[in-house]
């Protein structure tokens, strides 16, 4: 059985392989999720947290989440990916049976085992439940190895809730809590109006027993991070994973670096424990 | 081992036989500027040069190389891999110490392949230093101003011959393409380590901290005011970048030929110190100011690249110095940083020559 990560060592860690896309679904005007499968049954074998380095030959490469979590990663892997760049604008233009590159897994994933017997909180912004969903779908699939799990999830309007046809999966779930939040509400809407920490309120952790994994833009951090705090979440259970412009994926062509830390080798996971002292980093 | 001497005399004839089977690049004279260069005849070069415009990093990572080529019709990609025989032909011990944390950087983790394979056939023909090159240099004071390991020859300029030292059987299989380096005599001994005792005081101390003490003061000089003050007069140019031979950051991207079906991926040269470097989709910028961008560099150089790869992350060449158009330098930086923390005494002068 061949990994795609064997490629990285062998004739050039920059060569990707062509994987090619077997479907597209569009979340919203603005968000695709893509499924891709690896040529010759070529596996990813990635860990929730992990991303690859994903090309359109001719427009250029940019790291990307991988959203899909390793139990569901049945000889296909998914990314869901915003047009907002270059490549993501020719990407989202893309249809089934084209090719695009892939390298990777990349990334120090989530320290799972850490996670085991632990309640789970999840504290979600915008596009942070793509890879959110990758450790989401993994716990799940594996319920009875951690406690309680909460998932808070807020996105600008009820239009830009990403995934709802999980979230509805999880909503009807009754070992899952999960609350939902809008900046701005929309007709028909009855859920939740705010911003994220507004979620906390109705969320009750025994903090010195939880994790929490928090995904979203540099913004939310802040202020999901005193709420966490707040309630006494140990700083080394709180993750992050961080967004940086990167090009090699390998701690070799500088853009992401944090301080002495290359978020793709060193994170794109850390903990707040791990970067409290480092301004700039969140 | 012991070195060898050869007769200046015959080092025309050596570089010709080197120009039968290699590409030789050396410091050639461009106008009143050196550069490293590729060499057509032995003529060309110029091992008196002060320093070069660029660093030699520039033979090892090219500012602009294809990685690999792409043809979206056949479905077919290549990596390209550049094994080019090539003879580095006086590189001062300053840029042989940037080459050193170089190889250390593209080896680490998952190794560079591309770079890999142009250092393998990369041969090293250093050159000691015998006065400083500039005025604006400092190797003395990051401990580049000699090297005992990281070449194939040294060469040391002895007036009328130069001191050859073996560094590796590559090294000396190029130095047996020339019959006339002969065994040092006793009076060849005397004479090298004369040269190499009268250099050393031609060299001024410039830091005023010691190099091992660089790391902790900028731990300590994070929130220093100088950085605002470096912010605000750096022009966010990306010289220093360009000119360092220790900066290897780069930025990938595709170049697309006439059919648009076929193609090159590029590596080229990019810098932390240009405002772009951090941006992400969206228009973010993880570090938005002339200020960060600056502290980050001057980090990278005194202290990141020490303590991942114990191996100093400025060498003191001074080309960032040279090349700056405000007048921004690593000593003046570092001094400055040391003297804002506690009044340093110039320890250097009263302890060594």
């Amino acid at each position: 059985m061949t990994l795609l990560k064997d490629k990285i060592v062998s004739s050039s860690l920059y060569v990707p392989v062509q994987a090619t896309i077997r479907d597209i679904r569009a979340l919203t005007p603005l968000e695709k999720v893509f499924s891709l499968t690896l040529p010759d049954g070529m596996l990813l074998n990635h860990e929730p947290g992990q991303f690859v380095e994903l090309s359109v030959f001719g427009v250029g490469e940019a790291p990307i989440s991988i959203t899909s979590s390793p139990s569901r990663s049945n000889g296909f892997f998914e990314l869901c990916v915003r047009n907002a760049g270059d490549m993501t604008g020719v990407l989202h233009q893309m249809k089934p049976g084209d090719v695009v590159g892939v390298r990777g897994p990349f990334g120090r994933p989530f320290p799972m085992n850490r996670f085991l017997g632990k309640d789970l909180i999840f504290a979600i912004g915008g596009l942070g439940l793509a890879p959110a969903r990758s450790v989401i779908n993994q716990v799940l699939d594996e319920r009875g190895k951690y406690g309680k799990v909460i998932i808070l999830y807020g996105a600008r309007t009820p239009g830009d809730l990403l995934f709802t046809d999980e979230l509805e999966e999880w909503d009807r779930r009754s070992d899952v809590e999960l609350h939902l939040t809008v900046d701005r509400p929309a007709e028909g809407w009855d859920g939740n109006v705010g911003v994220i920490t507004t979620l906390f309120s109705h969320v009750q952790v025994y903090a010195r027993n939880t994790v929490a994994i928090t995904l979203g833009p540099p913004v939310m951090y802040r202020f999901v991070l005193m709420e966490l705090l707040g309630k006494g979440v140990p700083e080394g259970n709180i993750w992050f994973s961080f967004e940086r412009r990167m090009k090699c994926g390998v701690g070799k062509c500088g853009h992401c670096q944090i301080h002495h830390l290359y978020t793709c080798k060193d994170g794109p996971t850390f903990s707040f424990a791990e970067i409290k002292h480092l301004e700039g980093a969140l | 081992m012991g070195f060898r001497v050869m007769p200046k005399s015959a080092f025309p004839g050596w570089v010709e036989q080197m120009l039968q089977t290699y590409r030789v690049v050396g410091p050639r004279k461009i106008r009143d500027r050196y550069m490293f260069d590729e060499v057509n005849s032995p003529g060309d070069l110029d091992l008196t040069y002060s320093t070069t415009v660029l660093p030699p990093k520039k033979v090892l990572l090219p500012q602009h190389e294809e990685l690999l080529s792409f043809d979206l019709e056949s479905g077919k990609m290549e990596a390209a891999i550049d094994t080019q025989p090539t003879v580095l032909l006086g590189v001062h011990t300053c840029d042989l110490h940037a080459i050193r944390l170089l190889d250390a950087v593209f080896e680490d983790g998952y190794a560079d392949q591309h770079y890999i394979a142009r250092r393998q056939n990369v041969l090293l023909v250093s050159l000691e230093c015998l006065s400083p090159c500039t005025e604006k240099s400092f190797c003395k004071s990051m401990g580049t101003l000699s090297v005992t390991e990281g070449y194939d020859l040294h060469l040391t300029d002895l007036g009328d011959s130069y001191a050859i030292d073996i560094g590796s059987e590559r090294g000396q299989a190029l130095l047996e393409l020339t019959e006339n380096a002969q065994p040092a005599t006793d009076a060849d001994y005397s004479r090298l380590n004369q040269t190499l005792s009268d250099k050393w005081p031609r060299f001024p101390y410039r830091l005023e901290s010691d190099i091992t003490e660089l790391a902790n003061l900028l731990a300590v000089s994070y929130d220093s005011d100088l950085w605002e003050e470096l912010g605000e007069k750096c022009l966010g140019c990306g010289s220093c970048t360009i000119v360092c031979p220790t900066c290897y950051c780069f930025n990938v991207i595709d170049e697309v030929d006439f059919s648009l079906n076929a193609g090159s991926r590029i590596r080229q040269w990019d810098g932390c110190t240009l405002s772009q470097f951090a941006v992400v989709a969206g228009g973010h910028n993880f570090r938005s100011t002339n200020q960060e961008r600056q502290r980050h560099r001057f980090f990278r150089k005194g202290k990141y690249q020490m303590e991942a790869y114990g191996l100093v992350g400025c060498v003191g060449c001074g080309r960032c110095a040279e090349a700056c158009l405000v007048d921004i330098n690593p000593v003046d930086t570092f001094n400055e940083l040391s003297r804002r923390r506690i009044p340093m005494t110039r320890r250097h002068k009263e302890v060594l020559p």
